[in-house]
């Protein structure tokens, strides 16, 4: 019988996919700053005290490069940590770790040591995180040979992708949206896994392909309600796993479409739709019938006032604007469009209306 | 000191470090053959350090080293065929060939890892260390690092976590006093006594000098004494002297950036492996024989491992996709 579904957010998928594991694994750990605060970063760690012993919840003293190196000789010698950042640029001072070791200590011990670790790495926007509380590194990881990267959306892939992520034998890091957290969906209580490979189709189309990282994929979701409206039919791709990049079902789309835009979180610059495009064009099966598009963030560090952010993160304005040239269809109708979203929308700096912090 | 080390024991302690001195020696003289084509950090000058702290430890107590690895690897009981086969690029080295002279590492004696990055591996011991702390076993993790860690920030952050989450960590600073070519007064004040820093994150530690690995082992025997009696961490700083080039198998003296006086002082007065074959022959007419034996043996025992390493084949390229994940 099929289990009844409940309304779930994102951040509580996770800390239910976390404790469920960490109740039936003992040597799962948790290693963060703020572990137990009464807040939790950010709600995703909730209720852990009631439920793991407390050995095994290491409160972290402010050191990255530490944590992380402690993490991966915990994970060598039969622990499976989890690691929480609260922002990804914390990740920064822990790269020598995560690069030197977490990502080659299985190479170096010819299989014979294994890295069963988790990374997460929080990414902030608006609300005036600015230049340092707001950047989308996700590349920086993909890069190297040896870890693995995910990004999940929706809460009910979250909760078992992290499942998933916790049960790999390798260094997973976990991208996570900070307004990720706030998105609801109706998931099965109980655990599950999802496995850690390939993209997802949110919204099936025939008119234009549009492969999104994480958050963007919203913001597609919001361009494709509008873009319907004047009969434009695209299809979104959640890409969800960055590293291993298995693209079978993005060529597959735009050989339907012919159409390909890529939606960065981060900065276009040797971004995930550089490569993603790479791959497309390195393959002499598809034809695109227009250049393809790849829109990200702005190429520059973020402001933090509200007043500067216009047009800085990648938006389904941006989306609707540019397939809307791609496409060339009659601007006064893009125009039209755009009245009507900028009617619905909530201020530029929040995930939506209700939308109260924390941040 | 070494009164409370008996003869059989003092002769194992001659023995271990004179085989790493006569591996080192060979490798520098082999390897301009160009056989050995991967950087080399050679520990001659340095043996006592990794043979008395590990002349003190059990099997299932696990260590990690840096770029100069050599001695450590040996003194835990490391495979010799494996290393010189590593060294070599070989598909019988500990690792397959695929990390060279700086990344040892032998599982089966708990050499766990040795990482070329100053620092770089403290804080696995340090996890490894909280790992044993979880599953409530006694196994002691051993951090070598070399001086120049100490201007690392993650060794403060190592020692400051093991402090505070009392895990059994000896951390062991071999100060040869040069980085490179930089002497510890250009890096560090002139005035800080290197053991001070670990008192600074409530550690308790001692200094020794290394020319006597009698006060080596004392002195690592108490540590883990305090280690197991307290649940807490040590600190163990090392006095001793880098005899070679930082990389390589030279000597680099001519190019002047040591002091001859302090050259001679550690090559010709502080020799600890001289030291206590000076111990050895005070305590027994027999010894001069015996270390004629001793030697014979080793050196047979090197040019085994050595013919082993260069008859071994090179790994394949299609083995060096192998194990990127797990």
């Amino acid at each position: 019988m099929p289990k009844k579904k409940i309304l779930t957010t994102f951040a509580e998928a996770i800390n239910q996919a976390m404790i469920t594991e960490a109740k039936l694994d003992p040597t799962i750990i948790f290693i963060a700053q703020g572990l137990t605060d009464p807040t939790g970063v950010f709600g995703t760690l909730k209720n852990l005290e009631k439920n793991i012993p407390k050995n095994r919840l290491i409160e972290m003293p402010t050191s990255e490069n530490g944590a992380l190196g402690i993490a991966i000789g915990a994970a060598i010698s039969g622990m499976k940590p989890i690691v929480s950042f609260h922002r990804m640029e914390f990740a920064l001072l822990a790269l020598e770790q995560i690069i030197n070791n977490a990502a080659k200590t299985s190479f170096l011990s010819e299989g014979k040591l294994k890295v069963p670790l988790v990374i997460r790495l929080i990414i902030g926007r608006g609300w005036g995180q600015g230049a340092n509380h707001s950047q989308s590194l996700e590349t920086i990881f993909s890069h190297i040979p040896g870890l693995k990267v995910i990004a999940p959306t929706f809460p009910g892939d979250a909760k078992g992708m992290f499942l998933s992520a916790i049960r790999d034998n390798n260094p997973v890091i976990v991208i996570e949206h900070r307004w990720c957290h706030y998105l609801k969906d109706n998931i099965i209580p109980s655990n599950y896994s999802e496995p850690l490979i390939g993209a997802k189709i949110v919204k099936k189309g025939n008119h234009f392909t549009v492969l999104c990282v994480s958050y963007m994929v919203i913001e597609a979701l919001i361009a494709a309600k509008y873009l319907e409206e004047i009969g434009i039919f695209i299809e979104i791709i959640d890409l969800r796993v960055l590293r291993p990049l298995k693209l079978d079902k993005v060529f597959k789309s735009i050989n339907k479409t012919k159409h390909l835009m890529t939606v960065d979180l981060g900065w276009t610059l040797f971004g995930v739709g550089s490569e993603i495009l790479a791959q497309v064009f390195c393959r002499d099966a598809i034809h695109l019938k227009k250049p393809p598009i790849r829109i990200g963030m702005a190429d520059k560090p973020t402001p933090s006032s509200r007043g500067s952010i216009k047009s800085h993160y990648p938006s389904s304005e941006k989306i609707i604007i540019e397939i809307g040239k791609s496409l060339n269809i009659d601007l006064l109708k893009i125009k039209k469009v755009l009245k009507l979203l900028k009617k619905n929308s909530s201020p530029i700096d929040v995930p939506n209306n209700s939308f109260k912090g924390p941040f | 000191m070494e009164k409370n080390i008996s003869m059989n024991n003092l002769k194992k302690l001659f023995f271990s470090m004179y085989r790493i001195r006569l591996v080192e020696e060979e490798i520098a003289k082999r390897y301009s053959e160009q056989e050995m084509r991967c950087p080399v950090h050679l520990s001659i000058g340095q043996e006592s350090t990794a043979v008395g702290v590990s002349y003190c430890l059990k099997k299932s107590d696990k260590v990690y080293s840096s770029h100069r690895s050599h001695a450590h690897y040996l003194a835990k009981n490391g495979n010799l065929k494996s290393m010189i086969s590593e060294i070599y690029g070989k598909s019988t080295g500990c690792i397959g060939g695929r990390g060279g002279s700086m990344h040892l590492s032998d599982l089966s004696v708990n050499f766990m890892a040795s990482i070329p990055i100053i620092g770089s591996s403290i804080p696995l011991a340090v996890g490894n260390a909280l790992s044993e702390k979880i599953k409530k076993k006694k196994n002691i993790s051993v951090s070598f690092f070399g001086d120049a860690a100490i201007e690392e920030g993650i060794l403060h952050e190592c020692m400051n976590f093991a402090s505070i989450k009392n895990l059994k960590v000896l951390f062991v600073c071999e100060n040869n006093q040069y980085s490179i070519f930089t002497h510890l007064n250009e890096r560090q004040p002139k005035k800080r006594n290197i053991e001070k820093i670990a008192s600074a994150h409530s550690i308790a530690s001692k200094t020794i000098d290394a020319s006597d690995v009698t006060q080596i082992v004392n002195g690592t025997q108490e540590a883990l004494k305090y280690i197991k009696k307290n649940s807490a961490p040590f600190f163990l700083v090392l006095d001793t002297y880098r005899w070679k080039e930082h990389c390589g198998p030279m000597n680099d003296d001519h190019l002047n950036y040591r002091d001859k006086s302090e050259n001679d002082k550690w090559i010709k007065k502080k020799c600890a492996i001289k030291s206590l074959d000076n111990i050895l022959i005070k305590k027994s007419k027999y010894w001069p024989s015996e270390k004629i034996k001793i030697e014979k043996q080793i050196k047979k025992e090197i040019i085994i491992a050595f013919n082993f390493a260069l008859k071994s084949k090179l790994p394949s390229s299609k083995d060096s996709w192998r194990h990127v994940y797990a």
